[in-house]
């Protein structure tokens, strides 16, 4: 009993400190809390815990007054071809951390069940010209806010949500593969044969019911895939999979409307961020207008070479054991 | 009447003889095998091409721009020819028409060929989106298909009502079939006058929807970021483009038809004459453009440019690209200047060339520029970096191929390939002119 009560007072408290994050239904919660107080502040005794007001002045309440709030999971129902409604997400990719590790890239090819030969997220080894350092590039869908694909597309099956997502209905597309002709970052794979994921893989469709928000769950032959930014992640309250994948923190990802990003370990200022290190954006002159940001390859911890060991020119998807 | 009678034993439907036999055995054969390639590929996927995904796009795109451009013949000879009132046209008019039939309804089984999910073809007209090319595409292939049809269909009218009353007593079936496709010509002057103004209407409308035609061709590519692609030139070089392999087809089809229905005395050397001046005219307008499309990236030589011009150049695709703009092009062009270049025989050695050369033309069109995105190809296959057609591809394209020139052997086969009613009016006129004028 007591250790339950105090389990939920501490994810209140959690709560609390989240709220410079201000979810709605938090500060609603709060404002109710507050509401008790007032109405009995000669109430029972008990223990009391200190709390933090939004305005930053600390309080004691009684430790009954304190309700639990669930975690607001997936509370707001929107259309997916909409979007989350008030989002806006993006990505930073700091190329000064990566070494070319490729756990995102396994991450990612688990848990999108790739069975194809072209993973939905690559590490280029990159270098301008031959007098300009090398370094490695992950790169994957940039979901850009003027998408060539979804222009192309004659039946609608690649479609731009208001919360910045790309992606694709794989009950609709025809396999014209006009969007990976249009896609100038060459990040649109496609199902050439059956994925056989069941087989291969061992995926478990009992009780999933497939949408656009989980690529590759599952894949159809004769349509195009490519990454999703994981919004079956994000509706979890969780990061993208090559995100919280990568060991060197190279990913942030976030929300442009709070202007916030973060890797996992720590949670940054965007716009700050893109100032600071001068972010930049892949083919920018071309006007796709992406949403994922790069930082360049300056000051690096690593040597670009020990990143070769695990690089495979010929290679992004290990074939499934048999 | 009797004038009539002669005529229609020369142009009218004939049997096959013993070479029409194995040539349209032959056709089907290769039609066969292409249908079975295609239920496999159904089956399996396109895992059975070797397109791959950078290599998306293959010969079935090439083939099927190859089909779109053969098509133009029925808006630039027949139509063209016909509003400037140009009547050495008349002999071989038919069998432009026919071709522009032939190949438009290829395009379109080609196209869907090229498509994965054949099976929800439906969602191109309930999902259909306007901003798509592909979406005009749709819209523009089915308008082309039935504008030919009623081009080569209104003119038929007397002539069915001819065979009507040729057949009626030898062939009383077959007199019931041209008599319902005659529609109750009579041949009054009411009649004439309504299909002499339906043919015009035809016509003006045929030249500026085979122009769109060739231009959403060329904005399929051209409307995509694609170094090679991405050029402002497109559409004018397709609509060139297009009229040489229109005339180069119809070149080497009327010199096969003339041969095998004796038509020598319709078809002259002065006929091909006109043509060949024709052709030369479409090789040189086409080379403008080239030299506007290969010539003006290289003077500048922009990074992605300097490396896709590279390739056609000097690199993997130059034998088909200096084959396509030497042999296929600069050299035919030439010739035909001259007035022994374009007799007969020569014209048919020149034609075929050019219509390899266009047919292969589209081949580098496609290919090269897919295989030099932007970003670099990493970590797939080192298979996937090149492209050249599978087993399946080739069977599936052969088909196509064939099941055009079986389209066209069957038209030619039972219609007249040269317009009878036409030919006998002409011939009236010229006698008339001929006793008078002493």
């Amino acid at each position: 009993m007591e250790d339950s009560s105090k389990k939920s007072r501490r994810t209140f408290l959690n709560k609390g400190v989240k709220a410079t994050l201000l979810t709605a239904l938090g500060s609603l919660g709060l404002a109710k809390v507050a509401s008790k107080i007032n109405a009995n502040s000669s109430g029972s005794l008990g223990d009391t815990i200190e709390l933090m007001t939004t305005d930053g002045t600390l309080i004691q309440i009684d430790s009954t007054e304190v309700e639990t709030i669930p975690e607001p999971t997936k509370t707001i129902e929107y259309d997916v071809r909409e979007g989350m409604p008030n989002r806006k997400f993006v990505m930073v990719v700091d190329l000064a951390k990566c070494k070319n590790a490729l756990k995102c890239q396994q991450s990612c090819n688990k848990h999108h069940y790739i069975t194809g030969e072209n993973a939905w997220l690559k590490v280029y080894e990159m270098q301008e010209t031959q007098d300009t350092a090398p370094y490695w590039m992950p790169s994957m869908c940039m979901h850009c806010d003027k998408p060539a694909c979804v222009t192309v597309c004659p039946v609608d099956a690649t479609f731009k949500r208001r919360d910045g997502l790309v992606l694709i209905d794989n009950d609709r597309c025809i396999g014209c593969r006009f969007c990976m002709a249009a896609c100038p970052y060459s990040t649109r794979v496609f199902n050439w044969s059956e994925p056989k994921q069941e087989f291969t893989l061992n995926m478990d469709m009992i009780n999933h019911h497939p949408s656009p928000e989980h690529g590759g769950m599952p894949s159809q032959i004769g349509t195009v895939d490519k990454c999703d930014f994981c919004p079956h992640q994000i509706t979890k309250n969780e990061l993208p999979h090559c995100v919280t994948a990568c060991p060197n923190g190279v990913f942030y990802f976030g929300d442009k409307y709070e202007d916030t990003v973060t890797n996992g370990e720590e949670t940054l200022r965007f716009s700050q961020l893109l100032k600071d290190k001068s972010g930049y954006r892949m083919l920018e002159g071309l006007g796709t207008e992406p949403n994922v940001y790069y930082l360049p390859p300056t000051d690096r911890l690593v040597e670009f070479e020990d990143g070769l060991e695990f690089y495979n020119e010929f290679q992004s998807v290990e074939s499934p054991k048999k | 009447m009797a004038a009539i009678e002669s005529l229609i034993k020369d142009l009218g439907p004939k049997k096959f003889d013993l070479r029409g036999k194995v040539w349209t055995v032959l056709l089907i054969a290769v039609v066969v095998a292409g249908i079975i390639a295609y239920i496999d590929q159904l089956i399996q996927g396109q895992k059975v091409t070797n397109m791959r995904d950078y290599a998306l796009w293959g010969i079935y795109i090439s083939n099927f721009v190859f089909f779109v451009a053969t098509s133009f013949v029925g808006s630039v000879t027949v139509a063209i020819l016909r509003l400037t009132n140009n009547s050495w046209r008349t002999p071989f008019v038919r069998i432009a028409e026919i071709i522009a039939v032939a190949s438009i309804i290829m395009a379109g089984i080609t196209i869907m060929i090229d498509m994965a999910r054949p099976d929800r073809l439906i969602n191109l007209f309930v999902h259909a989106r306007l901003q798509s090319p592909i979406t005009w595409d749709v819209i523009i292939i089915p308008t082309y298909i039935v504008i030919s049809l009623l081009l080569l269909y209104f003119p038929l009218l007397p002539d069915f009502a001819l065979l009507k009353k040729h057949f009626a007593l030898s062939k009383p079936k077959l007199s019931k079939i041209y008599g319902r496709l005659s529609l109750n010509w009579s041949g009054s002057p009411v009649q004439k006058m309504l299909q002499s103004r339906g043919i015009q209407i035809i016509c003006i409308l045929i030249i500026p929807i085979g122009i769109i035609l060739q231009t959403i061709d060329a904005w399929l590519f051209s409307t995509t970021y694609r170094v090679g692609w991405d050029s402002t030139n497109f559409a004018p070089y397709f609509i060139s483009g297009a009229f040489v392999a229109g005339v180069s087809s119809l070149v080497a089809v009327i010199y096969v038809v003339r041969k095998v229905k004796k038509l020598e005395n319709y078809i002259t050397n002065f006929h091909f004459d006109k043509m060949g001046r024709f052709l030369a005219l479409a090789c040189f307008i086409y080379i403008y453009f080239n030299i506007n499309e290969y010539l003006i990236p290289a003077f500048t030589s922009k990074k992605a440019e300097a490396v896709h011009l590279e390739t056609l150049f000097r690199g993997d695709y130059a034998f088909p690209f200096w084959f396509v703009t030497i042999v296929g092009l600069l050299i035919p062009a030439v010739i035909l200047l001259f007035k022994a270049g374009r007799k007969p025989k020569t014209m048919l050695v020149l034609s075929l060339l050019v219509v390899l050369g266009s047919w292969w033309k589209r081949y580098i069109i496609v290919t090269p520029t897919l295989l030099h995105p932007f970003y670099p190809i990493q970590g797939v296959p080192e298979s996937w970096r090149t492209y050249f057609p599978s087993l399946h591809e080739w069977l599936i394209t052969g088909a196509t191929l064939a099941m055009a020139l079986l389209i066209i052997t069957f038209l030619v086969r039972h219609l007249p390939v040269i317009p009878i009613q036409r030919t006998a009016d002409e011939q009236m006129q010229q006698d008339e002119l001929k006793t008078t004028e002493p």
